[in-house]
């Protein structure tokens, strides 16, 4: 298992595309050291020879008859949206 | 029968008043929201109602359904189409679930009425509703603490009186610990038991929705509706369901329960320590056989449900970028800009917690050192579990090693938070089954706080787990205690 002296909050913050201020960066910092202190327990833990679990229980390849059937019409999919024009959704420019 | 003692009658009971028209639906929707009129300024357990919507099904309810013209609060992390659904969170201001869960479609059509929303920690990320961002929920046994979570205002409204029966999710007690802490009945199913489809999303391979009521039998009776497939959510059972019902009553002879040593650890309250021998005693008393298990892989289970957990909560909750529903920040300079201030200022503090740990144990060079190697330690876990099974019927331990603690107390610290779910945690790792049912007070300041006994089942042994609680429940006087606050009003 990885130190957790190399977690830095501002540069995962900036990966999960969240904005921190300057004290709240400084208090996660803390806490989340705190608690990967606290999972470094997981390296007494020998794995060796385990496969993890994504799934709590076996079920696999869940297949469904690739049919069509009624679902939100562009009117109701955009009922939510903060803005819209002309049937889609606007978000601020991307390619320039 | 009129107010509160209408109000104080089980699901099953209130059915048969119906039934036999001795009160209409509407009477008893009235009868409801006065109630909540009355005692939820005190309480914080609702987040909305939809009372016009609410009081038109009652007129036309069908008492003959499973659950006809009978009234359930939903978590507000449950679509109901046409009602909010917050997750009580700032990031879902405004809006409006265009369809219903399929949990909420089920119900429907078995006539009940899910009328109004109930408080949360913000995305069911916490243990004792604190961190909701639209209200503080109180526990009603004592409005100085809390009442435990994140299905904190479902458990509360449940012992309140302000509900008949209520659906939360679980997805590392949150269904379990509250009931527990506010002295009601929660059940966990199976993870694939019931479909998630439409309960907005935590960690996919650990949520689980289940009910909160007062009794056992409730619980089977909303269980025998909301269970089932559905090819909507790929990872439901499609499997035969057990008649939820039909064993309760039945007597304990020839079943084996297993206390598992590991958890009798220190640090668990006294009190409790107390109700959860008793209990034990009570269980073998009835006929059951109890005997010590070993759970070797206990103490990782909260390191490996926050690495997990986390991991799972980081690629979920991306879909809150102010684009498509909810709150968006002002004046973006680009893209970017739109999501990173959207999420600063839409989400609280134990939400960007946990995505930003979810994040990191996900991210490159990390991957294999934290998510992997949990997702190994769940499998031992399971193992675990597996192993046991193999010789008992069911586990038996306490659902929190405290009783309710006060507002404020463990807010600081999200570490000693994480903790409360000690008991928990591990059977949605596992993907087993459990429900909490009451099984003493503690007495503090004067005050009595509900103590619950946790029972957990094999994967799909619902059934078995409802006849143990129900058996014992039948046999002791704890589910009929009313906090305070139910004899403090007037009546009528």
């Amino acid at each position: 298992m990885a130190g957790t002296s190399d977690f830095d909050v501002a540069y995962v913050a900036r990966l999960a595309r969240i904005k921190l201020t300057e004290d709240e960066a400084k208090t996660f910092q803390k806490q989340l050291g705190d608690v990967l202190k606290y999972v470094e327990k997981l390296r007494q833990l020998d794995v060796s020879g385990i496969d993890g679990a994504a799934h709590p229980l076996p079920v696999f390849n869940v297949f469904r008859d690739d049919a069509a059937s009624d679902w939100f019409t562009a009117k109701e999919a955009l009922s939510n949206a903060p803005r819209q024009a002309n049937g889609l959704f606007v978000v601020p420019k991307v390619v320039e | 029968m009129i107010g509160n003692e209408l109000l104080a009658l089980s699901i099953a009971d209130l059915q048969s008043l119906l039934r036999r028209r001795e009160v209409s639906s509407r009477e008893v929707i009235d009868a409801l929201l006065e109630r909540i009129e009355a005692v939820d300024a005190d309480i914080g357990a609702y987040l909305s109602l939809d009372i016009e919507a609410a009081r038109k099904e009652a007129e036309h309810a069908n008492v003959e359904l499973p659950l006809g013209g009978i009234p359930i609060a939903i978590k507000d992390i449950i679509n109901v189409m046409g009602q909010p659904c917050t997750c009580a969170s700032k990031i879902l201001t405004g809006y409006r679930s265009p369809y219903d869960a399929t949990a909420i479609q089920k119900l429907r059509a078995a006539g009940a009425i899910p009328f109004g929303k109930t408080n949360l920690d913000e995305f069911a990320m916490g243990s004792s509703t604190e961190n909701s961002a639209l209200k503080r929920t109180r526990n009603p046994w004592d409005p100085s603490r809390v009442p435990g979570g994140s299905s904190g205002g479902s458990a509360a409204a449940v012992a309140a009186d302000e509900a008949f029966g209520a659906l939360g999710s679980d997805t590392g007690g949150s269904i379990r610990q509250p009931a527990a802490l506010c002295g009601v009945v929660g059940f966990k199913p199976t993870y694939g038991r019931v479909s998630r489809f439409g309960l907005v999303a935590f960690a996919s391979s650990l949520d689980q929705i289940g009910p909160i009521t007062k009794t056992v039998r409730d619980a089977a009776l909303i269980m025998k509706v909301i269970a089932g497939h559905d090819p909507q959510d790929s990872t439901s059972f499609n499997e035969p369901l057990s008649d939820y019902t039909a064993s309760l009553g039945n007597d304990l002879r020839g079943v084996r329960l297993g206390v598992p040593k590991e958890y009798m650890i220190e640090g668990i309250d006294p009190h409790v320590r107390a109700a959860i021998n008793d209990a034990a005693k009570q269980l073998s008393s009835l006929g059951a056989e109890i005997v010590e298990v070993s759970l070797p892989s206990t103490e990782y289970a909260v390191a490996v449900y926050y690495i997990i957990a986390t991991a799972e909560a980081s690629a979920n909750l991306a879909r809150f970028d102010g684009v498509r529903y909810g709150y968006r920040a002002e004046n973006p300079k680009d893209v970017l800009d739109l999501y990173r201030r959207t999420r600063e200022e839409g989400f609280g503090p134990e939400v960007k917690r946990r995505i930003i740990l979810g994040t990191y144990v996900l991210s490159s060079g990390y991957y294999d050192a934290y998510y992997l190697h949990a997702q190994k330690g769940r499998e031992l876990i399971r193992r675990d579990f597996n192993r046991v099974f193999e010789n008992i019927d069911a586990l038996i331990s306490p659902t929190s090693p405290v009783p309710a603690f006060k507002l404020g107390e463990r807010a600081a610290d999200p570490l000693q938070m994480y903790l409360a779910d000690i008991f928990t945690i591990a059977a949605n790792l596992a993907g087993i089954c459990g429900i909490s049912v009451p099984c003493g007070f503690a007495e503090l300041d004067g005050r009595r706080l509900p103590i619950g006994l946790q029972l957990l089942g094999k994967p799909l042994d619902e059934a078995r787990v409802l006849q143990i609680a129900y058996a014992y429940e039948q046999s002791t006087d704890w589910h009929k205690a009313r906090p305070p606050i139910a004899s403090s009003l007037p009546k009528g």
